[in-house]
Order: C-alpha cells, then structure tokens, then sequence
C-alpha cells in the first residue's frame, strides 16, 4: 500500500521497523508475561531520534509534525503495544511544556527528553477522578516562592521510570476545572513518591504506577503557564496527542491482520488451508478494510492538527474512538482466525487482543470521545 | 579541533551465505549478488561509535573525537558508507581506484595505510576480526604490522581508553586476556564486544546529503606495483573444501595380541 509518504517519513518507518523486528518482537512475549519494562528498547528508540520528532530543533528535536509521530508510534505498535504506550505517554508527558511552557521551561526540559534520556509522564487520574478530570483532588498550595504539592495520582503511565513529571492539581478548588493547574515535577523531589505497580491485563511490560506526593515542594517556575490554567493544558494536550493513540490501535490491529492472514494460508482442515473458506476470507477483508479506513482517518486527524487548524478535538477524538473500536474488533477476529492457537500463549494474538483493549479507555474512554464529537457537532454544527 | 581519531575499515561482501566462487578465475562471483556490510565491521562501527561517546562524556577528552569510515572497494560500495553514517560515523571516504582491483590481504593493509596516513591524530584503527567472503582475518595483523602499532585482535571489551592507551580485554579458545597497550593501536572485533544500534534518524538524513571523497591510488601517493593484483604477493590458485579420510581397522584376537598389533601399527604410522 502507498501512503505518498517522503523520504523522511520512509526512514522513520523503516528505522522503526528496523526495532521492531530486531529488538521489540524476540523480547516481547517475555516482557508481557513477567511485566519487564523494556528498558533496553526504549533506549534504542531514543538514539534513533524518535523522541525528538515532535520537538523543534531549537530544543533538540527535529521540528516534525504530529503525523510523524503517528507512523513512528503505528510501526512501534506493530510490534508491542507496551513499548509504543511507553514511547506515547512520554510525548504525553511532555507536549503540555511545548503548548504551555515557558522559553525557559523548554529550554531547561525538552533537550533531554529530545534525546531521550530522559522520558516523562502525564499525571492526571486519581482514583476518584478518571473520565471526571475536572474533580481531581490533588492540591497544590503556594508558600511564598513555591507550592505545596498533596495527593495521589492513579495509573500513570512511566510513573517510576520517568525523570519529568507534568502534574496536574487544583490551586483553587472553590473554581473546579478553572481551579486546576499544572506543574513541571522531577523525580526524587523530597516529598515525591512512587507508591505500587500495577498489574494489567494489557500492556503488561509498560510501566502503570502511583504517583503520591507528600508535602511535596515545587519552585513556582515550575507552574506551566498561570493558575487556573491546568484544565485547558490538559484538554490541549489532548488533543494533539489522540490520534497517537489511533496510530497505535491501527499498528495492534495491522500486526494481528498479519498473524491471521499467514496463518490462514498454513493451517489446514478439512483437507485444504482454512483460507480457502469463505468465511474466514470474508473475516480477513472485514478486518483489512476497517484497518485501511482507520488508518484514512487517523492520518487525516493528525494532517489536520499539523496544519495548524485550531478546531481539532472533534476529528481527533473520532480518530481514537474509530481506531480503537477497530483495533478490538480486529485482534478478536484474529483470535478467531487461529481457533485455539490464537487462544494460547505460543501465539501472539491473545496478546494483542488484551493490549488493544487499552487504547478504548485511556486518554479519555470512547464513551468521552463520543461526547466530545457530540459536544462540537451540537456547539459548530455539523460541517 | 579534533585531536582524537577513530578509523574504522569495513567492507563489503555479498549479503548471502552462499558464496559462490567461478572455478575458472577462483574469484568470488559478485554480479547480482546484494551487497552489505561485513558483518563483524557491523561491531567495529558500534564500538568506534561507543568509544566516542565515551571520550565525550569525559571532561578531558570532549569534543575532540571524530571516528571515520574507510574502504577499499568499487564505487558501489559507496553504500555501505553511508550506511555507516547512518550509524553514528561522523564521515567516511571511499578509497576506489581500478589499479585497486584483485588485491590480496597486503597490498589491501597497503592500501589502507596510505589512506590512514592521511589523517592527523588518528589512534586507533578498529577493524572486523574477518570477512565473510576474504575470511583470512590477516589484513588487521599486517595493517598494525605496517605502522608499528600494537595490535590486539578478537577484543571483546575495551576497559579503558583514554588519549595515549587503552585496557582491552579478549577472549581466546580457553581464556580472557586483558592488555595495556599504547596509542596509536588497532584492534579487530566481533560479535562479543557490542549489540550494533539501530540506524538514527538525523544519521539517516546526513548519509542521504553526505558527499563522500573517494581517494584514487594518486591521492595515496601509491605506485601501481604496490597495490591491486600488481601489489599482491598472493595469488588464490585454487580452491576447494578439504577432504578427510577415515579408514577403521577392527583389531581381534585376545588382549595381548590386540596389544601387539595395536603398537606395530602406531609404530608403523610413526605415531610412536
Ligand atoms: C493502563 C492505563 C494507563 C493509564 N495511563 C494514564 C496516564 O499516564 N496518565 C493519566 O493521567 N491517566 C492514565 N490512565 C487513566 C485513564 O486515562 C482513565 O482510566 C480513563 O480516563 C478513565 O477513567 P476511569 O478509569 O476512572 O473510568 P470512569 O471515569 O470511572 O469510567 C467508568 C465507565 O463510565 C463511563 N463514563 C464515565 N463518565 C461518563 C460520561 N460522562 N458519559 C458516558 N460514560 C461515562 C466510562 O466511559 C467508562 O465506561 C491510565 C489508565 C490505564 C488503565
Ligand atoms: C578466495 C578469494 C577470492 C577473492 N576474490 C576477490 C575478488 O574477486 N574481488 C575482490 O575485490 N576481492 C577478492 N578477494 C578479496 C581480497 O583478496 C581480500 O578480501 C582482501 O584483501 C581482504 O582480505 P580479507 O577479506 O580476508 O579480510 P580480513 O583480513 O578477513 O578482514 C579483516 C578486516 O579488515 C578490514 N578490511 C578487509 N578488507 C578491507 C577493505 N577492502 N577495505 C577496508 N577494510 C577492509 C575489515 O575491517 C575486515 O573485517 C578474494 C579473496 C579470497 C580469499
């Protein structure tokens, strides 16, 4: 399939391909089982620049747009969904500090992360507030040149691995989503713990943790951009970075399409290769042309965004909702495909199916993302 | 100014395992057959690169390093120097020249002196422990024997390394040996000191822009007697797979009888 890609694009793809088969997929099925975070990979990733993608130059990055993200995050994808979560929430982590920091902020944290020697995390659930962000608990009180940071964050991604934190906490809690602000926090500030690992059904070697902090001083210069901002970077952050989550959907969708289909042409009963009935062939060109659709639109959303279009959280959230949907219904019928070989272990789709089942409900459910596209369809119309 | 110089030589083989040879000519039949890098250069590269992150990250050293790729082949393999950039190489040159062709291991050590020469501060030379097609892991060994450096071959973990010595550590058939030696040096590899890194982006995009020098036998200041076929005090005459012969003899008779047989047949084979 040609996707009018340039030479750029091409080298991204084949660079992560590249990963893919020499280090993720020998390592993956080992790392799923025992929750290995995959250290060494991610590493790997980050002197093959893709850290720096979206970062510009002035900072370390190589200034592309969201798009190349997408391919490089799909290609990642393809391979574990564990290491892709784990690429995709450090960019998370870290677009909140290029939509809202200040020169100064980028200049001290983007650089490192760039290069990828340092990965960040996005800190916004908290165990009552996941779908409901805007009733978060966490406070932040000021004291003189600082803020006194106290709460618990749930679930987040790179908790414990990650150097750079964006922190979300209410300032004000009198003015609910208006009340909210965002902080730069460091690993190994005082009063900055990690509390337990989670143990997930999918993308078991990405890292989920608990993020508790205790009296935790942060210097005011940390604020991202004022008071009562927190909400809106957050929403923003979004934005940008939800068809990065359609990407992965569509790469766990494309890898178990792959699995099924060689398969099919292996497996035999009734005296002949199960692709030769017409029922699973029908599977295969169901799951093939939802993939390419998905793929149509994630690629778009991310086009759009990178075109500077300011109106973007509806083609954004229904290239999550229509990816991830995809992804689930794509990974099932590949289980399906491989009849109880897909069911075991030996085989890699099981996997997928549990891994894809993530991008419906992080970064905002599909039941959110449907009230978002409903929200601006009922507030701009609906062209 | 750069006052720290790696070389690293690779070349180019056949990226198949099924080398073929024409029994006529007892050369490697190369037409039509995908190029790519010798595999063990594959580590020299990783290692030229690690060693200059390595002298970056140190205070004394920094911004003072630069590992160039060299080698000695037809124009095509221009490609696997740029595939060397790819990996973190900073530049690389092509030495290519007609008068080149059919050399043997020494007039290719030769070769690739003349062209070492040409840089300043070079200190050390790293190279692959063998070819895959060439296979005589010689040219490393005489390249050092050429420029009276020490030479370390089959190193499997570089200790130290600083800008006038280095501690490598290498394994042997039994055991590991560590020595010190003095810079300049060359070191040949293989698959134990490193896993090579995936190719980056911005190295991707230098190789792709990257004008890359190719140094002919005027450049090198070489007479055709010393280089290519000319040059080449080794000619391969033939070439075949060695054939073993087993032969068993059953002994009988009782123990003092095998016993007897036994020692004038090793006697009579010389082997006592
Ligand atoms: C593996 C993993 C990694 C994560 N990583 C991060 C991270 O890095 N950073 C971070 O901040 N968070 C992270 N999260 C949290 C994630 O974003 C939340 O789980 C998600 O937003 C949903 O919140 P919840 O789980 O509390 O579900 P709830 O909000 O409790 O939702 C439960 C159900 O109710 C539905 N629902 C809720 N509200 C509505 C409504 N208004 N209309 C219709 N349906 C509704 C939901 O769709 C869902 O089906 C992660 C979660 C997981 C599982
Ligand atoms: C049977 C046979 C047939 C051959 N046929 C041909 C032929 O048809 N055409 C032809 O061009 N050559 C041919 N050669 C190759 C040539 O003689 C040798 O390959 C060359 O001299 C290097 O020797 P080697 O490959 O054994 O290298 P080795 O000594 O095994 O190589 C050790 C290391 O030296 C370095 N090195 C070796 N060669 C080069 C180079 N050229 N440039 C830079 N670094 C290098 C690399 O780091 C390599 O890993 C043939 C060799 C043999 C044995």
């Amino acid at each position: 399939m040609h996707y009018f890609l340039t030479e750029e694009q091409q080298m991204i793809v084949d660079i992560c391909r590249q990963i893919v088969n020499e280090r993720i997929i020998p390592a993956r099925a080992e790392n799923d089982e025992k929750g290995i975070f995959p250290a060494d990979i991610i590493k790997e990733i980050g002197q093959s620049d893709l850290f720096r993608l979206f970062i510009p130059e002035k900072y370390g990055g190589m200034g592309t747009g969201i798009f190349e993200v997408c391919l490089a995050t799909e290609e990642l994808s393809r391979g574990d969904l564990s290491v892709a979560t784990t690429y995709a929430a450090s960019g998370l982590g870290f677009i909140p500090i290029l939509v809202m920091g200040s020169e100064e902020q980028k200049q001290k944290y983007l650089p490192a992360l760039a290069s990828g020697e340092k990965l960040a995390a996005f800190g916004l659930t908290e165990s009552e507030a996941g779908s409901d962000a805007s009733s978060i608990r966490t406070r932040a009180v000021k004291d003189g040149d600082s803020y006194i940071l106290n709460g618990t964050k749930q679930w987040i991604t790179n908790g414990g691995e990650a150097e750079i934190y964006t922190i979300f906490a209410s300032t004000n809690p009198s003015r609910g989503a208006r009340g909210i602000s965002a902080f730069i926090v460091e690993k190994g500030t005082p009063g900055f713990e990690f509390g337990k690992k989670e143990n997930k059904l999918g993308i078991r070697a990405s890292a989920t943790r608990e993020l508790i902090f205790i009296d935790c001083r942060i210097p005011s210069e940390n604020m991202l951009s004022s008071e009562g901002m927190g909400f809106i970077t957050a929403m923003r952050t979004f934005d940008q970075s939800r068809p990065a989550v359609g990407a992965q959907a569509v790469g766990v969708a494309q890898a178990a399409l792959e699995e099924a289909v060689n398969y099919s042409k292996i497996r035999h009963q009734f005296g002949q290769p199960i692709s030769s009935f017409q029922a699973i062939q029908h599977m295969l060109a169901d799951m093939a042309t939802q993939i390419e659709a998905a793929r149509a639109l994630v690629y778009h959303a991310a086009k759009v965004t990178d075109s500077g279009e300011k109106n973007i959280s509806k083609l954004s959230a229904m290239s999550k909702l229509f990816a991830s949907d995809t992804a689930m219904k794509v990974t099932i019928d590949a289980i399906q495909i491989l009849g109880g070989y897909g069911y075991m272990k030996e085989y890699p789709v099981e996997k997928m199916m549990r891994d894809a089942k993530i991008t419906q409900i992080y970064e905002g459910t599909n039941q959110i993302q449907k009230n978002i596209i409903a929200l601006e369809l009922i507030k701009r119309g609906a062209l | 100014m750069i006052k720290i110089k790696i070389i690293v030589c690779i070349k180019q083989v056949p990226g198949t395992t099924e080398i073929k040879i024409n029994p006529e000519t007892n050369t490697l039949i190369r037409e039509g057959i995908e190029t790519v890098i010798n595999a063990f250069d594959t580590y020299a590269i990783e290692e030229g690169v690690r060693l200059k992150e390595r002298l970056l990250s140190n205070p004394e050293t920094k911004e003072e390093v630069e590992v160039i790729a060299i080698t000695m082949g037809p124009h095509q393999s221009e490609s696997i120097l740029r595939e060397a950039i790819s990996l973190g190489v900073d530049r690389a040159v092509l030495l290519s020249d007609r008068a080149f062709a059919g050399a043997d291991t020494w007039a290719t050590a030769l070769t690739l002196q003349n062209a070492i020469k040409k840089f300043d501060d070079w200190r050390l030379v790293i190279l692959g422990k063998q070819t895959l097609d060439g296979d005589t892991g010689q040219v490393g060994p005489e390249l050092a024997q050429m420029f009276n450096i020490p030479f370390v071959g089959y190193a499997s973990n570089i200790l130290e390394i600083n800008r006038t010595r280095m501690i490598v550590k290498r394994l042997m058939d039994d055991r590991y040996e560590t020595f010190e030696i003095k810079l300049p040096a060359a070191i040949s590899v293989g698959k134990e000191i490193n896993i090579p890194r995936v190719p980056s982006l911005r190295g991707k995009l230098k190789a792709k822009n990257e004008q890359i020098p190719v140094w002919n036998k005027g450049e090198l200041g070489l007479e055709d007697e010393k280089i290519g076929l000319s040059g080449s005090y080794t000619q391969v005459v033939k070439i075949f797979i060695p054939k073993t012969i087993h032969e068993v003899k059953m002994i009988t008779g009782g123990p003092d009888e095998q016993a007897e047989e036994l020692y004038g047949k090793l006697k009579e084979l010389s082997i006592l």
